[in-house]
């Protein structure tokens, strides 16, 4: 299967007839129903098309709700994914799951959430992503022109600590209801550590979040691309101790997320990146309204949350898309 | 569905399955002079750059220019962009830049 380029370059399991039949036992959708038009051939894929995939990825038959809806979150005008997959930027699909169904199908939201160790984790983003591939044909070194990549491009999928968060969820932030099942789909790097072990305060620790987030993708770069923040228990419960509910949490990270433009104009600091001078003297956010994407996730030990760089945000490149997921 | 046996194992087809379309390249021209030619710019950082450089030297070959840009970079140019380029236009040149 490697051999006739099916495969993402590790080994898959053998899509037979009759474990493509016990996968697609798992949705109640029939086979030959249209799911989407898999960029960047624009190829119409079948529910069956998606479970050969999904076994070959190493799916649960539960899983496979999922992966549809995934599909078809990533499958949108406002999505993009033909210019995720062509940009040279090293980005790709990040899928947060969110709603009863990640305990249903045993998703890990804690300890190596953003890692390996967890099948529905490590499988359902892989199938994705196999699809993708195999057919809508967008593949390394094809329409896939990314500089460097990352490893989360192979799938990554984690799951929303619901429960464990004091706070509204993403899922509930982007318009859904806590007993609701969704994938949402955002365009991101690889993740990144932001440590701090040493703060009490909420606001303390919001300041520490800001200076790293400013460093998201290039210092130099505002408003144009957005981020995923991925608070961990420990940082969070300094938010809890403070009585900080999302929407302090947000208006005072925001404060924070301010740049002056002067500092990154073209030639500002001798370097030939940056803002047109028209900028000068502005104030500008670092994040559009609603360009920072924050969920609640990680291992009960560690003061550090994870940051999750973002692409070109907007109808000129991809919006976060959220889809419930339906059996 | 297309069953494919290796090793003795059948396995079903995990590709569209699908064979594009085969057609030959548009004949060549054998010189630009007096043709119509569009500039296409992709729209990325100093693209106009580029092309305001390649439309310099094809005026002086005698090329009638005509530029266009895609609404962003990121995104397939539109059926309706790639349509009037191809009724207008004898060539086309796109520009990538940075």
């Amino acid at each position: 299967m490697f051999d006739k380029g099916w495969t993402d370059g590790l080994p898959v399991v053998a899509p037979t007839e009759g474990r493509v039949q016990q996968m697609l036992s798992g949705t109640s959708r029939h086979p030959s129903e249209i799911v989407a038009v898999i960029p960047p051939r624009l190829i119409e894929c079948t529910v069956e098309k998606v479970a050969i995939n999904a076994v070959m990825a190493g799916c649960r038959p539960e899983y496979l709700p999922v992966v549809l809806t995934a599909l078809e979150a990533v499958c949108t005008d406002d999505f993009n994914m033909h210019g995720v997959l062509a940009t040279t930027m090293s980005v790709g699909p990040i899928l947060v799951v969110s709603g009863p169904i990640v305990s249903k199908i045993d998703m890990n939201h804690s300890i190596n959430v953003l890692g390996h160790g967890n099948r529905a984790n490590s499988t359902i983003g892989r199938a994705v992503q196999l699809v993708i591939h195999n057919v809508g044909g967008g593949s390394p070194g094809g329409i896939d022109r990314a500089t460097f990549g990352h490893m989360g491009k192979q799938g990554f999928c984690f799951a929303e600590d619901q429960a464990g968060s004091p706070w509204t969820s993403l899922s509930e932030e982007r318009g859904f209801a806590t007993n609701q099942n969704t994938v949402t789909a955002f365009t991101g790097e690889g993740p990144r550590l932001v440590m701090d072990q040493k703060s009490r305060s909420a606001d303390s620790l919001t300041r520490t979040l800001a200076e790293s987030l400013l460093g998201t993708v290039s210092s130099r770069v505002v408003m144009g691309m957005d981020a995923m923040l991925v608070l961990s228990p420990e940082h969070m419960a300094r938010y809890a101790d403070a009585g900080w509910n999302r929407s302090r949490f947000t208006a005072e990270l925001s404060s924070h997320l301010v740049v002056d433009a002067d500092t990154i104009l073209v030639g500002s600091g001798d370097i030939e990146e940056g803002l047109p001078t028209d900028f000068a003297g502005l104030s500008l956010p670092k994040f559009r309204p609603g360009g920072l994407l924050v969920v609640h996730a990680g291992g009960p030990a560690g003061l550090f949350s994870a940051i999750i760089g973002g692409w070109i945000n907007g109808p000129s490149g991809s919006e976060p898309v959220t889809k419930e997921i339906t059996p | 569905m297309t069953d494919i046996v290796h090793s003795g194992l059948t396995v079903l087809d995990p590709t569209a399955e699908g064979h594009p379309a085969e057609r030959e390249l548009t004949l060549r021209h054998k010189t630009l002079t007096g043709l119509t030619v569009g500039l296409l710019d992709i729209s990325k950082p100093r693209g106009n750059i580029f092309l305001d450089r390649v439309q310099e030297h094809l005026v002086e070959l005698g090329v009638y220019v005509k530029r266009y840009a895609k609404p962003t970079f990121t995104k397939p140019a539109p059926v309706d962009l790639r349509h009037e380029i191809a009724i207008t236009c004898d060539a086309v040149i796109e520009a990538l830049a940075d």
